[in-house]
This record gives C-alpha cells, sequence and structure tokens, in this order.
C-alpha cells in the first residue's frame, strides 16, 4: 500500500516535470534556426567547418546554421529539396556532389572575385561552384605484412586475384566514389566495371575511410585505399590508429594519385544570396584558406596561394591525373557500384 | 473520428512502401530485389533472426525463471541487474564493446551485441507473467508426481507462450530495425544497407528497392507471431488469493548459476559500461560542452513525442476499450502494422511525404515528432489500454448518479486514477525517442543535434574520447524510465 501511494505521487509528478521540461526546451529548439542566419548544407568534416563559422561569424557578424551529411546525402537532397529547400550554401568533400547539383541548374555563379582567387585546375570551368580544398588518394599499407617494394605498381592493379583478400576500402562513402569517378573519368567504363568487379572479389568493406586506416594498424587487412590527411591527423595526433602504417602515393598520373577537389557553391534559391557569396568569397580567401593550411584538417589549401601544412609533401607534386572536377559523376558511379554489388 | 484520421495517418509508411515499389514497375524492382547482394542481406538478416531471437528468449526466460522461481542468492539485485542493459542503448553497447575489443565483427559481433542488448525485453514480460501466474497447477502436477523440471517445462512454459511470444515478436522487430550497433560491427542487414543506399541516392530506387524487402520481413514476422499465438488465455478462475509459488532448490548448482550470472551482466552491463566511462574520463572539459544543447533538445524532442503518442493513445485507447468492435480492432490494427516497420522505412516515407505534400513540414519538428508517434506508439498504447481498462466504468456512474456532468466526471473521477498508465506510458515512448537514431538524422530541422546523433556523428569519426559524455548522458537520462519499467512489472503481485 505504501509503494503504491509512493508511486501515485512519483508518476504524476514526472509527468509534470517532463510537460514543463517540454515547454521549456520546445522554444529552446526554435532557437535551433534563427531566422537570419546563413544556412549551410556541410558535407565537409564538421569540426573543420565549425572552425570556419566561427571565425567567419566572428568577423562579418553573419550566423550560421549547419545541417550535417554525406556528399551524396545532400546533394541528392537538394536536387530532391528543389526550391524547397532552406539551403543557401553547399560545402561537399568531393566534386562529384556539386555536378550533381550544377546538373539540377539550382546553384546561382560564383562570383568573378571569388573565382579569381582560385587556380583554374582546381574549380569547374562553369564557374557554378569553386573548389575550396584538396585531398590525395593514398595506399595505406602495414609494412609487417606487406613490404614497400611488393606493393602494387597502379590502383588498377587491385581488381586481379593475387590482391583477394589483401585490400580494404570503403565503398559506401563520397570520397571513396570520387575515387571510382576518377577511374571512370580516366580509364572508361568498361575498364571501370571490371575494376569494381575485382574490387567486390578482392576488398574488405569497412564504414569510410578512418575505419579502413585502422584496420590497416590493427593488422586485420596489409592496404587500405583511403585519403592522405586521415593518415597525418592521426600522426599528429597520438597515432594510435595509424602507428603501424605507412603511407604509399602512387604518382605517375596513376588513377590512385587522384586529387579529390571539396566544392562550394551558393544556392540559387536560398534566401540570403549576398551572404552567401560573402561567406564563400572568405573561404576561399586569406583566412578561410589559412585556417585550412594551418589548422586540424591537414586538407590541402587550393586557393590565395596558401601552402599546405608541414610535413604534406606539396600539391603540385603528387603527379596526379588531369581530370576536370566538372566531369566527374555521381549518378554514374552509384549506378555502377550498385551493379557490381558493392552497394 | 479521431482515432481514424490517425489510422489513416499511420498508413503513411505502407502507403510510401506501396507506392514505391508500383512506381518503379515490376522490371526495375526485380533487378534491384533479386541480385547477389539483396541475396547476401537476406542471408545476414534471417540468421540474425533465427538465432538472435531464440537466444534473447532462452536468457530472458532463464532469468526471469531464476530470480522468480528458484533459490538463488541476492535475487533483488539480481532482479535489477538483469533488467539494466535496457538502460544502455544497442548503439552505444556496441561502441563499448568495440572500443574493448576492436576486431569484433560480422554475424558473431552482432549477435552478440544484439542479445545482449534485447534480451530484457522477455525478461521483463515472462516475468510479469511468471508473478501472475497460479501456483496451483504446478502443485497438481506435483501431486501427480512431476518432479520440478518437468512441472517447469510441462506446466509453466505453456503459460509463458503469450509473454515468450510478445517478447520474442518485439525483439525480432528490434533486431530487423537495429541500425547503429549493426553499423559499427561491420554487419550488414537491410536496415543498414538502407541508410547506405539513402546516404548514396538520398530516397532513390535503391533505397525503396530495399525498404520493400525489409517491410515485407516485418509483415510477415507478424502474421507468425500472431498464428502462434492462436485464442488461447490462461486465466485464473476463482476468487482468493494465491498462495505464493513454491522456489525450486538449486543447491550444488547454485555457484555455477551465480558464475553464469556474472558473465552475463559482466559482458551486458560491465564492458560497456566501463569502456565509455573509460573514454569519457580521458576527455577535456571542452568535450562536454556541447552535450547542454543536445540534452536539451533530446528531452524537448523526447517529450514532445511522448505527449503526441499519448494523445493519439488515449482515444484509440478509449474506443477499443469502451466501445471494441470491428472498427476499433481495424484502427488498432493499422498502428500496429505500421509501427512494426523499422524507423528508415518511416523516416524515409516522411522525407518522401512532406515534401510532395506538405512541404512546409519538411525538416521541421512536428514531422519528427509525427515519426516519433508512428514508430513508439504500440508503447503508449499498452499502458494507456491497460490503465483505462482498470478504471471501474461503475465509478464514473456513480459520480454520474450524483449529478456530475458525464465530462466532469471523466475528468474528476476517471482521469487520475489513468494517471499512474499514462506516466508510464510517456515515459516508455521518452526513452525511445531519447535513443532514437535513423529517422532522427533523416527528419530533424538544420542544426539539430540530439545527444543520439551527436554521439553517432563522433562515434562514426572513431572519435571515442567526444563520443563518450553523449553515451553517458544517454544513458543516465534513460535510467528513470527503465527504473518505471521494472517497478510496473513488481507490481504484478501487489495486485
Amino acid at each position: 500500500m505504501r509503494k503504491n501511494a509512493i508511486r501515485a505521487a512519483l508518476v504524476p509528478g514526472l509527468l509534470a516535470s517532463l510537460l514543463l521540461t517540454g515547454c521549456a526546451a520546445g522554444g529552446g529548439a526554435g532557437e535551433a534556426v534563427p531566422e537570419d542566419a546563413l544556412v549551410i548544407y556541410n558535407a565537409q568534416h564538421e569540426q573543420l567547418t565549425e572552425e570556419w563559422t566561427a571565425a567567419f561569424t566572428e568577423e562579418t557578424g553573419i550566423e550560421v546554421v549547419l545541417r550535417h551529411g554525406g556528399d551524396s546525402e545532400l546533394s541528392n537532397q537538394l536536387v530532391a529539396e528543389g526550391d524547397a529547400s532552406s539551403a543557401d550554401v553547399f560545402l561537399t568533400e568531393n566534386s562529384p556532389a556539386m555536378s550533381l547539383v550544377e546538373e539540377a541548374g539550382l546553384f546561382a555563379p560564383v562570383e568573378p572575385g571569388t573565382l579569381e582567387l582560385v587556380p583554374e585546375e582546381y574549380r569547374p570551368e562553369s564557374g557554378a561552384w569553386t573548389g575550396i580544398a584538396a585531398r590525395s588518394t593514398v595506399l595505406v599499407y602495414n609494412p609487417s605484412l606487406i613490404a614497400e617494394d611488393e606493393l602494387p605498381q597502379s590502383l588498377m592493379d587491385l581488381e586481379d586475384p593475387e590482391w583477394e583478400g589483401l585490400w580494404g576500402a570503403g565503398p559506401s562513402g563520397a570520397d571513396f566514389h570520387a575515387i571510382v569517378a576518377a577511374i571512370l573519368a580516366t580509364q572508361g567504363e568498361d575498364a571501370t566495371r571490371d575494376w569494381l568487379a575485382g574490387m567486390e572479389r578482392n576488398a574488405i568493406v569497412y564504414a569510410n575511410n578512418v575505419a579502413t586506416m585502422k584496420a590497416v594498424n590493427a593488422g586485420e587487412v596489409p592496404m587500405g585505399v583511403i585519403y592522405h590527411y586521415y593518415w597525418y591527423r592521426d600522426q599528429a595526433k597520438t597515432a594510435e590508429n595509424s602507428g603501424n602504417t605507412e603511407l604509399h602515393y602512387f604518382g605517375g598520373e596513376d588513377p590512385g594519385a587522384f586529387v579529390s577537389i571539396s566544392g562550394g557553391g551558393v544556392l540559387a534559391a536560398g534566401s540570403h544570396p549576398e551572404e552567401a557569396q560573402v561567406f564563400l568569397a572568405w573561404l576561399a580567401g586569406e583566412a578561410g584558406q589559412t585556417i585550412l593550411g594551418e589548422g586540424y584538417s591537414y586538407e590541402y589549401p587550393v586557393a590565395s596561394g596558401i601552402p599546405a601544412r608541414s610535413p604534406l609533401p606539396a600539391l603540385d607534386s603528387l603527379d596526379a591525373p588531369a581530370v576536370d572536377p566538372s566531369v566527374l559523376s555521381a549518378q554514374d558511379v552509384v549506378d555502377l557500384m550498385t551493379e557490381a554489388g558493392l552497394l | 473520428m479521431l482515432a481514424i484520421a490517425f489510422a489513416a495517418a499511420a498508413m503513411i509508411p505502407v502507403a510510401y512502401v506501396l507506392q514505391a515499389a508500383v512506381a518503379m514497375g515490376w522490371d526495375e524492382l526485380a533487378t534491384l530485389v533479386f541480385r547477389p547482394r539483396v541475396a547476401d542481406l537476406l542471408a545476414n538478416t534471417v540468421l540474425l533472426l533465427v538465432i538472435g531471437v531464440p537466444c534473447t528468449v532462452a536468457l530472458g526466460v532463464a532469468g526471469a525463471w531464476l530470480v522468480e522461481r528458484t533459490t538463488l542468492p541476492a535475487r533483488r539485485p539480481v532482479t535489477v541487474l538483469l533488467v539494466v542493459p535496457l538502460t544502455i542503448p544497442a548503439f552505444v553497447a556496441s561502441y563499448g564493446w568495440a572500443s574493448a575489443v576492436p576486431s569484433i565483427h560480422g554475424l558473431g559481433g552482432g549477435l552478440l551485441v544484439a542479445v545482449l542488448a534485447y534480451y530484457p525485453l522477455v525478461y521483463l514480460p515472462v516475468l510479469a507473467s511468471l508473478r501472475g501466474l497460479d501456483p496451483a497447477l504446478e502443485e497438481s502436477a506435483r501431486s501427480l508426481g512431476m518432479n520440478g523440471w518437468r512441472v517447469f517445462v510441462r506446466v509453466v512454459l505453456p503459460q509463458l507462450r503469450l509473454a515468450i511470444l510478445g517478447g520474442g515478436l518485439v525483439v525480432a522487430l528490434h533486431l530487423l530495425a537495429e541500425y547503429g550497433a549493426f553499423a559499427f560491427l561491420r554487419f550488414e542487414t537491410f536496415t543498414t544497407a538502407i541508410v547506405v543506399a539513402y546516404q548514396t541516392s538520398f530516397a532513390g530506387p535503391n533505397a525503396a528497392a530495399l525498404g520493400v524487402v525489409l517491410a515485407t520481413l516485418c509483415l510477415v514476422l507478424l502474421v507468425v507471431e500472431a498464428s502462434a499465438r492462436g485464442r488461447l488465455r490462461y486465466a485464473r478462475v476463482g476468487s482468493g488469493s494465491q498462495l505464493p509459488a513454491p522456489r525450486l532448490e538449486l543447491g550444488r548448482a547454485t555457484p555455477l548459476v551465480m558464475a553464469g550470472l556474472v558473465v552475463l551482466v559482466g559482458a551486458a552491463v560491465v564492458v560497456p559500461l566501463a569502456n565509455i566511462v573509460r573514454w569519457a574520463a580521458a576527455g577535456t572539459a571542452a568535450d562536454w560542452t556541447p552535450l547542454t544543447s543536445a540534452a536539451w533538445q533530446t528531452v524537448g524532442l523526447a517529450t514532445g513525442g511522448a505527449l503526441a503518442a499519448l494523445a493519439v493513445a488515449i482515444p484509440v485507447g478509449w474506443l477499443s476499450v469502451r466501445y471494441g468492435g470491428r472498427l476499433s480492432r481495424t484502427i488498432e490494427g493499422a498502428l500496429y502494422v505500421a509501427s512494426s516497420l523499422p524507423a528508415i522505412i518511416v523516416a524515409l516515407a516522411l522525407v518522401t511525404f512532406t515534401l510532395w505534400a506538405i512541404p512546409a513540414a519538411y525538416q521541421s519538428v512536428a514531422t519528427v515528432i509525427a515519426a516519433y508517434v508512428l514508430i513508439f506508439l504500440p508503447r503508449a498504447l499498452v499502458s494507456v489500454r491497460a490503465g483505462i481498462a482498470q478504471v471501474p466504468e461503475s465509478l464514473e456512474e456513480s459520480a454520474r448518479s450524483l449529478g456530475v456532468s458525464p465530462v466532469r466526471a471523466r475528468l474528476r473521477v476517471t482521469a487520475p486514477l489513468l494517471l499512474p498508465a499514462l506516466g508510464s506510458g510517456a515515459a516508455l515512448v521518452a526513452l525511445g525517442a531519447a535513443n532514437e537514431l535513423t529517422a532522427t538524422l533523416l527528419l530533424a530541422p538544420t542544426g539539430t543535434r540530439t545527444l543520439a546523433t551527436g554521439f553517432w556523428s563522433a562515434a562514426s569519426a572513431i572519435d571515442y574520447v567526444a563520443a563518450a559524455p553523449y553515451a553517458v548522458v544517454l544513458v543516465a537520462l534513460s535510467i528513470p524510465a527503465v527504473a518505471l519499467m521494472l517497478a510496473q512489472v513488481r507490481a504484478r503481485r501487489s495486485r
């Protein structure tokens, strides 16, 4: 009886407190999107974009709200939303997602002053968006499992049966889709199809770049295809996930030396077009590129002549294949990868 | 009328799956469904169910039987410890395991984590049924010469059938819907594959095709459970109070059983919690700063979800208890079918539906809350309906005979008696909503960060230190709701 009385008193109390917090938090949830804030659909790393936007808001007083997601997710979402979207700016890690939105005709042209800050090879000819950063494909390997002189000569070799079970990658992420897009652009559709079939047979599938690197480090698999900066970042911190590994750069204009361009663009249907252009100019300008060049990210700055952070090899020393970022197609890659059974 | 509207709204996800299948046409659907990858996913998912559900049932039944019907020492603390895994969301448990045993992956890893996370969903209802059983039947069996073990198998177990089937169904639906835990452990099921498909092509044909298969699996499970349940009911006949059931002497088996329980609780509670705490302690004060806003947003959304679910459950429950008929059964059936679909399908449906029909509701708090109602309604409905059924109509009638208007009679007499049931229903929905991941990721307004999504974004970047504080707060927030669930079960005896 006593227990029941306690319960009878407790439950309405709990309910009332839930109600009260609910009202309080209802107001809080509304504050999450200030009316005049610039809305950025962010597929770049959350930490990098937060560094950028904090500095940008401090300098300009323009408030920013971020919606986080992956390249493919947010680009497809923008296309589905069309004019109903609340997005002002779109930032990605790779260019195929930018091309997808560009093809749907959703971008407003980037202001010429911004484009002038970025060398031509790091932006599409159309000027519908611009490159804001770059990243290089690398092979991360575990020297205790495979010696450097035993490594494959080309990324394309990894489709051969001799590499079965010996390499890992994260095929579900847009990072990897960009690499496949580069293979498609440089080697053609049939070669890409064969390579993906080989990958389906040979590769061990991980969730993303970090998970792949971690597995190579732990000796689960001797090699992995990732982007360079995950390794440098981990080395700069504790090397907990990369201490047993080395990087191999393919060079020689191999598809495995592909340099992927991160993009930024202004949505034509956005409600803050001027602020959006200001933000993009700021990103490509000295302030934004310096944060990239000196900050936590270890990605390559591409504009305003800002150099890469030490100890990265210089961007122009990587001997990357020449690929126009605007021809990299997300849809073709997703179709081919679905066909190969990787998605 | 209201209830019919709810039922219609609940059909949105079902309609989405059907529409997606029809819109694709048979040829495209067939190409996307009949391919080796889908066969792999189907094998993984079916194995998960076929092995996972019996394991959770075995653990849940054994646990409940041990604490309720044997001379196990320290029964009260064990009763509580066995339910503690419910306070740890499965994706948090898998993160704890992955950071303790980095090589854990695949079907084995998925099964380990899922079984340990979900067996309390069987344990709780079985515990409640055991408490409600009339030991007279068991005594008669004993007097006819059966030993303790045979009495359990031949007499007790059949009476637990409803609780086991119900708990098993809930576990199976959870296994089908689980995303975070399996994504961590590199174990691919339909749900993880749908999330990946969504991430690569938004609400595209591939995601929809996988959704059709997953929805079919869920409906098959519902039908299997319903037909296995049959129409049998076990109830105590007659009046008077029942004797406490005799307890089986464990005797020399006691140390062995205790050792088993230590292993179970160690694996289900200590390993995940110890690793979360270890990482949280390794962090700095700065890692804890984003928590306040995430905690408030979580509480806000969870409370909104709980209240909205009650608002739907009360009229539906009222209808079904007071005016049970074909219509109310249909409405309830529609709601159950809708909520058996995994969150990812509900979310995909709402993304597509709001963009198409109500663009203003797209990415709004209202849509997130609608999703929570669709996903978690049964939790509220079960509670509310039981509450309404327990309030004697005669009380309301006597109040009215004293000249009180019908509305006032309900408010002054029935409503206060209902409060405990409403409270526990709301707490269960709030618990589910606070731990919900996929629908929140897809539907929440720009700028939203709940504890679950914050945890997820840090954890998927393998930033264990940043993820840990979110996990700590999530677990702490879950404790009151789970305590309430246990209190409900324990109250069984005092009735």
